[in-house]
């Protein structure tokens, strides 16, 4: 795989996300029709998928998914990996031949846990800050390897193609899942190539991007100096570290979170009547200055509990939500959400700036956790 | 002539259409359709064309002539550049609705998104109106330089503005009617607030009235509640911005 074309094209993106509530599994089929309505807004320069609830017989570990550049790359993480974590198991991800996918990378996943041992000493003692270090690292010091994914049960398909041909590629109508979010990909600002290709990934947290961020130097410094490096050559990658650091290090809750990164301009919190609302704007926009996400995006964020979509706060990028029986979907067209199963009971364009939250119900979001 | 829209890509549909109506054809009824980008664009004969389904994007942009009658919700940039004729839509319209509109009439049941009639005008004896039967959100009728943008608010919820913020900011043209209010922070700079005259209150009943008809409304019971006029203080409000 090459890192990056010397070309570049301007324009759009298209993404789509279809959670099931009561955590039924279903495969591929319906999120690539969702997204093949939207095939204009791709050109052919990325795509992806990201599935929850995948690997059951893993669900214990995380699983990560594996770009390396070459089998030299894969080699050094094979070498490196043992060293950092315990690896219960590991293969290829399956693939077959499609006739507009090539200069594929090497693709291979590990499930893994953390070693008791590599957590004596540190505070706080969360396996998971350890292993985002990992990620981090392995990104930026295992040469030609990248973490795709990371979270539990869970992973991320993606590539240089449209979605149809990368579904295809990946077998994904093999994978069932409750929630599926895709992404197709026209480059604006970086070029196109396998490891920039949309979702992004770190443990539960997954991204789809619609736009660009005018506030990518501000955002970059601020997870940066939190330890997320940025090593994907794209903007969007910032958002992903942005849910991991707000949601689980700093435990604020979904809609907390959006809040930070869509936060009300100076001038709506001066004209906002509640003191108790306004105050509370006032300290975020102050505490999350570096979160706070400028120019046009619409973003589906996926999570082990379900998906929320929110847009910028002019909406200068397009996210429609709707409901139908157990499932819930946000697209960037609404005709997307029609392709999958018809007129849906519900269906609205979403608001500049305010998060739709979909999650599992709780029922199933509690066995989900006892079994794990 | 009924046409399936069934994995027909929009320049294929397009085609279709453009050939029967070269052919004598007046009347369209497309079914399932579903996200078909630029449904009658550019065609400029007066032709009937019914659709079934969601359309695309960009949906009569460029039109000069065709009445479209869509059967639900509308997605986003419908009516860019329209030219002409008619679009009827009985559920709800996205964002970018009539973008540089400059002739004929967009009707919708329902509300509408961000920048609906963002910089459209009038020349002459084209005059484009927009009429939304809901609530419009952000930047309706920024930098509007002509033509009539008719908010009703039918189903509004009270505490719902009628427009977002930034309401015809940049305007210097054309009119916006608002049947209720507009929150005095969501009116952009440069735009008046007016009580409207009895030539309004014609001008609104005469041009509602084929809009009520279309959907299904009564006209006197719109024409019941009070309308506010927004117009452009200054027909030139960036004449200076260059001038230091």
């Amino acid at each position: 795989m090459h890192r990056l074309p010397d070309f570049k094209i301007p324009a759009a993106c298209g993404t789509a996300g279809i959670l099931d509530r009561t955590g039924r599994r279903f495969n591929s089929e319906d999120v690539v029709r969702a997204m093949s309505v939207m095939r204009e807004r791709g050109n052919g320069l990325g795509a992806g998928f990201v599935v929850y609830g995948i690997y059951p017989e893993h669900a214990e570990e995380y699983a990560l998914h594996i770009m390396a550049m070459d089998q030299a790359g894969l080699d050094r993480l094979r070498e490196y990996l043992p060293t950092a974590l315990e690896v219960v198991h590991d293969e290829e991800i399956p693939t077959r031949p499609t006739p507009t996918i090539h200069d594929e990378p090497v693709l291979w996943r590990f499930f893994v846990r953390v070693p008791e041992k590599r957590l004596v000493g540190v505070e706080p003692r969360d396996e998971r800050d350890y292993l985002v270090s990992t990620i981090m690292f392995i990104n930026q010091e295992v040469e030609g390897a990248y973490v795709a994914s990371s979270g539990k049960n869970m992973g991320v398909f993606k590539g240089v193609g449209y979605p149809e041909p990368i579904a295809e590629f990946y077998r994904l109508e093999e994978y069932l899942g409750h929630l599926w979010v895709s992404h197709t990909r026209f480059p604006t600002n970086t070029g196109g190539w396998w490891g920039g290709a949309h979702p992004f990934d770190v443990l539960e947290w997954s991204i789809v991007h619609n736009g660009e961020l005018s506030s990518y130097g501000v955002n970059k410094r601020y997870v940066e100096s939190n330890g997320y490096p940025c090593t994907l050559f794209t903007d969007s990658e910032v958002i992903s570290y942005m849910f991991d650091l707000l949601c689980r290090r700093h435990k604020l809750s979904i809609e907390m979170a959006c809040l930070a990164m869509a936060c009300p301009e100076w001038e709506d919190i001066d004209r906002e009547p509640d003191l108790t609302r306004k105050h509370l704007l006032t300290l975020m926009r102050q505490t999350y200055a570096g979160a706070l996400l400028n120019g046009p995006f619409a973003v589906i964020a996926g999570y082990d509990g379900g998906m929320v979509g929110f847009c910028d706060r002019l909406k200068l990028r397009p996210l429609a939500a709707a409901i139908k029986g157990d499932r819930s979907y946000l697209a960037s067209e609404e005709a997307a959400i029609w392709a999958v199963d018809g007129e849906p009971e519900e269906s609205w364009p979403i608001d500049a700036g305010k998060p739709v939250v979909f999650t599992l119900e709780e029922e199933k979001v509690a066995s989900l956790a006892h079994s794990c | 002539m009924r046409i399936d829209a069934t994995g027909l890509d929009h320049r294929t549909l397009n085609e279709q259409i453009k050939t029967a109506i070269a052919a004598g054809e007046t009347e369209f009824d497309l079914a399932n359709v579903c996200g078909t980008r630029y449904i009658g664009c550019g065609i400029d004969q007066e032709v009937d064309i019914r659709i079934e389904g969601i359309p695309g994007n960009d949906l009569a942009a460029f039109m000069s002539g065709p009445r479209i009658h869509c059967s639900g919700s509308v997605q986003d940039s419908v009516a860019n550049t329209m030219n002409g004729g008619l679009v009827v839509v009985p559920g709800h319209a996205g964002d970018v609705l009539g973008y540089s509109m400059r002739g004929g009439r967009v009707y919708v049941r329902e509300n509408a998104g961000y920048r609906i009639g963002i910089h459209m005008k009038s020349y002459l004896n084209q005059e484009p109106t927009i009429i939304i039967g809901g609530r419009a959100k952000d930047f309706a009728g920024e930098y509007m330089a002509g033509g009539k943008l008719i908010i009703l608010g039918l189903d509004t919820p009270s505490g719902e503005p009628l427009a977002g913020r930034y309401c015809g900011s940049g305007m210097h043209g054309g009119a916006m009617y608002v049947r209720g209010e507009v929150p005095e922070a969501h009116i952009g700079k440069g735009v008046s607030v007016e009580e409207i005259t009895a030539e309004d209150q014609e001008m609104l009943r005469a041009t509602l009235k084929p809009y009520c008809e279309a959907l299904g409304l009564g006209v006197e019971e719109i024409m019941g509640a009070p309308f506010q006029k927004l117009r452009a203080t200054s027909t030139r409000p960036h004449g200076q911005l260059y001038a230091y």
